[in-house]
């Protein structure tokens, strides 16, 4: 009896923590309210599945007990029920799916107005490039970094002499206005995550991955790595801030351009082999 | 037409193949050490497997501590948090349970279920052990080594997995963890080999395919897997070996690491998580179809009652053990990889709950109107109910590809792949035990130390996983030694990590009694006899308990029906052993 009272309470407390639970997904910041949607949807029929089973369970225990005297059924097979009930959990299966792929057809497909800003991630830090004046981000390899050009642009694209660095810094993007956001990684695998965002992707050393989103209010958020990075994983954390339109401008006019970097570094060189060379005088 | 009804007893045609002679040890070491006997090798890949299964829950209990304690424990800094996630995930799913299910399980139940009288290789099994536990100790090792044992999570990704932002990436730590997997997959192999072979040439007469109790079915569908699996595993191995040891550049692309250009280009790190997927999908299943199949034969002994849908149970095995090759991508849906593959593997994915679905269905379908005795292999069989259908269901979140883009790597993954393969299949290994140790002793395990395990270990686990699904969903990241000062983290998420993390050493200290019992139970349990709980299947029918050296006695048995001729209408007893004619009355072919 204590197990039939103990699985009915399991399978209701599991019900009454997931309605009290005071911990619950961050309030959102984009546009994926629909990924919330197909999770509220998934919750709905595995917590139905999940609570008929275990009362189910339950009930035969209570029921089907053995007594001195009980003779179990003999019943192999049944055909009838066995089809009815792969039919029943196929349209729940089909019912989780449908929307899930729907969604996921949005996830992957960018739209065309979406401006272009690229993470890069390194043991344990992010940095960001924005494209300049030209709207276009220059293309980079790993092996062009070097003093001065710490994520790689190449310096022989002229569309990438005008694009914004950001070293270690917070990202800004203007509320309202889609986004693709394109991955890249110098070292070993990190993930951009910013849970409010809803939206995260790996990025790969070799490779550029992405993922796009809208913003929908303002407000600075934590960007975290959700892919085991190393001794320093948790540290590795970051801003982004959502502005509007005005203030995203005021910050923009404020960030250096590549340009801007490997003319500073080329000067600073410069000093220090003046220095050297009078020290050494 | 298959037949699995009762009485059906039919003429069984003259033995075609002759007895085969066994090797007989002739000294105390070939008898009990180098052992050719596939019921010792049993102990002893079930004996080391829990021993390096506690290594493993120390290294839980002390990653919960930091998690619930951050700061508290000096001595688990990040370096050592992340190498003991590596350890305890990797000894848990490779050294503990795939070791535990096919070479313990496998080893003791397949030829005396099948009524053979050895595996058919008896040599080759003996060196699987050996190789097996070589495999252990080089893994045991790199706690000994400089640097210790490898920090990289026990997905092993590359590129951190061999640099130097990660503990044992350029110390000794990654070498051992690859040469002791390149080691278990040899062992593993020549054992594999055997339990197919075994199953499909050393039936005895009369146990067709469709007689065969499903534990058969599970392990053997499992072994057949793991031997297409694991060779996947085994090149990655082999050649993230080369990328670290040779210069290699197999994973790995054109890097700046801490400023400085690695030599290496060209490489593809996901090529590895594919290969490593490839195995690791399938894996699941290898450990969840041998937990399928035992635990079909505990709920139908233990409930009197024959298994629901046989034939859909077997037909559901062999289709998930397929379908498990094509789903492994949904392990990456946020890895980069083409973000198109998503639609398909989302699709296979959820198709795979339609043949599980169906054997929860069968499993609860053979408790109802059975004859339900509350022992404590039923009670696990209740709770590997009820924790596998949790954590199968919160499989429908993670496989829906865009649902899983906001939980993967977070705490919602941890709980569900520890509700799913780790708390439910282990639910079965405990029911198992229970059920088969007075098989393999000839004495029951004592019922008070197993009540008092049963219930901590079940509701305690049920406490620790389920609400971690909260912190996940909440968006607390895995593999974080400390969570730090989070904004979006509220304080309550702490005083959660805390409950959860006493949870841990409680349901930690229930093993402890639960290993004193194997032992105490040894010399001072209660004889069993050679069929305790009235069972049909023929493991239960040997002519001593515990089984002599050749299982059998001078002649194998000879079966007559399927394995689940309980409660049969008519006859004497509620249970007709399957190398029994008839209905157990005396009728004119038994009389006479």
């Amino acid at each position: 009896m204590a197990v039939v009272l103990i699985l009915v309470i399991l399978a209701i407390g599991s019900v009454v923590f997931h309605v009290f639970s005071p911990w619950w997904w961050t309030p959102i910041a984009s546009n994926w309210s629909y990924i919330d949607n197909t999770i509220t949807i998934t919750f709905w029929i595995t917590g139905f599945v999940f609570v008929a089973v275990v009362l189910f369970v339950a009930y035969c225990v209570l029921r089907f007990r053995h007594r001195p005297g009980n003779r179990a059924a003999y019943e192999p097979e049944n055909k009838k029920l066995e089809v009815w009930l792969a039919s029943i959990t196929a349209v729940g299966v089909a019912a989780m799916l449908a929307p899930g792929l729907f969604v996921w057809n949005q996830f992957v497909t960018v739209p065309a107005d979406a401006t272009e800003v690229e993470v890069v991630g390194q043991q344990w830090l992010w940095s960001f490039r924005l494209p300049g004046a030209n709207a276009k981000l220059g293309t980079s390899e790993s092996r062009a970094i070097g003093d001065g050009n710490a994520l790689g642009v190449n310096t022989n694209d002229p569309n990438g002499l005008d694009d914004i660095i950001i070293e270690g810094g917070e990202l800004h993007l203007p509320v309202g206005k889609p986004v693709k956001m394109l991955l890249r990684s110098i070292d070993v695998l990190h993930d951009f995550y910013v849970p409010e965002f809803r939206a995260k992707m790996d990025m790969v050393p070799g490779s550029v991955t992405y993922f796009w989103f809208t913003p929908t209010r303002t407000g600075s958020f934590e960007v975290l790595c959700a892919e085991l990075c190393g001794t320093g994983h948790p540290q590795m954390r970051g801003t982004v801030v959502v502005d509007t339109e005005a203030d995203y401008q005021t910050w923009l006019q404020e960030q250096q351009t590549f340009t801007q970097l490997l003319a500073a570094s080329k000067e600073q060189q410069q000093t220090a082999i003046a220095s050297s060379a009078s020290s050494t005088k | 037409m298959v037949d699995i009804r009762s009485g059906a007893s039919e003429a069984i045609p003259l033995a075609e193949v002759e007895d085969v002679e066994l090797y007989h040890p002739k000294s105390w070491w070939t008898h009990y050490v180098f052992s050719q006997d596939a019921k010792i090798i049993a102990i002893q890949y079930s004996m080391t497997a829990i021993a390096i299964g506690m290594v493993a829950l120390v290294l839980s209990w002390l990653m919960r501590l930091q998690l619930g304690f951050p700061g508290t424990f000096d001595f688990i800094d990040a370096d050592h948090y992340y190498q003991f996630i590596t350890m305890h995930g990797m000894i848990m799913v490779i050294y503990l349970l795939t070791a535990l299910f096919l070479g313990g399980f496998g080893n003791y139940l397949i030829p005396l279920m099948i009524g053979a009288r050895d595996m058919v290789f008896p040599y080759a099994n003996m060196l699987s052990y050996w190789l097996y536990l070589l495999a252990v100790l080089v893994l045991v090792s790199g706690f000994f080594l400089p640097g210790g044992p490898t920090g990289a999570g026990w997905t092993l990704y590359p590129p951190q997995a061999i640099l130097s932002g990660t503990p044992g990436g350029q110390d000794w730590g990654i070498l051992v963890m690859l040469f002791s997997l390149i080691l278990f997959i040899i062992g593993f192999t020549m054992g594999g080999l055997n339990y197919v072979v075994t199953v499909l040439q050393a039936r005895a007469r009369g146990m067709t395919l469709m007689r065969m109790p499903l534990t058969i079915w599970g392990i053997f569908t499992a072994t057949v897997m793991a031997l297409l699996a694991f060779p996947a595993l085994f090149v990655a191995c082999v050649m993230m070996l080369f990328d670290r040891l040779l210069g290699t550049s197999f994973f790995m692309p054109a890097i700046v690491e801490m400023g400085q250009q690695l030599q290496q280009s060209g490489g593809s790190p996901i090529m590895f998580q594919h290969l490593f997927w490839f195995f690791g999908h399938p894996e699941v299943y290898i450990v969840a179809l041998p937990a399928f199949g035992i635990v079909s034969d505990l709920i139908s002994t233990h409930a009197r009652k024959n298994i629901f849908g046989y034939r859909m149970m077997v037909w559901a095995i062999v289709i998930i053990g397929a379908l498990s090759f094509v789903v492994w991508a949904h392990h990456m849906y946020v890895s980069g990889m083409n973000p198109k593959f998503g639609f398909f593997f989302a699709t296979t994915t959820l198709i795979i709950a339609v043949p599980t679905a169906i054997k929860v269905y069968n499993w609860v379908l053979t408790l109802w109107r059975g004859d339900i005795h509350l022992t404590l292999p039923m009670l696990f069989a209740l709770a590997f109910i009820v924790t596998f259908v949790n954590g199968g269901l919160t499989g429908l979140f993670l496989g829906n590809v865009v649902v899983d883009v906001p939980l993967s790597d977070t705490m919602f993954v941890v709980a569900h792949f520890h509700m799913v393969m780790g708390v439910a299949p282990i639910m079965v290994v405990f029911g198992a035990i229970y059920h088969w140790y007075p098989k393999i002793t000839g004495r029951m395990l004592n019922e008070a130390m197993g009540q008092i395990h049963f219930w901590v270990t079940f509701l305690g686990a049920y406490l620790i996983f389920f609400p971690m699904h909260y912190l996940g969903l909440l968006g607390i990241p895995r593999r974080y030694h400390e969570l730090g000062e989070t904004a979006f983290i509220p304080e309550s998420a702490h005083t959660l990590n805390m409950f959860i993390s006493v949870m841990a050493l409680i349901v930690g200290a229930a093993q402890i009694l639960f290993l004193f019992n194997l032992a105490w139970s040894l010399k001072r349990g209660k004889p069993s006899g050679g069929n305790p709980w009235r069972a049909t299947t023929l493991e239960w029918q040997t002519p001593q308990t515990p089984p002599a050296h050749g299982n059998w006695g001078n002649e194998l048995p000879v079966v007559y029906r399927w394995a689940y001729d309980y409660s049969v209408p008519g006859a004497a007893e509620d249970f007709i052993p399957q190398n029994q004619p008839g209905l157990g009355m005396p009728t004119r072919e038994t009389a006479s």
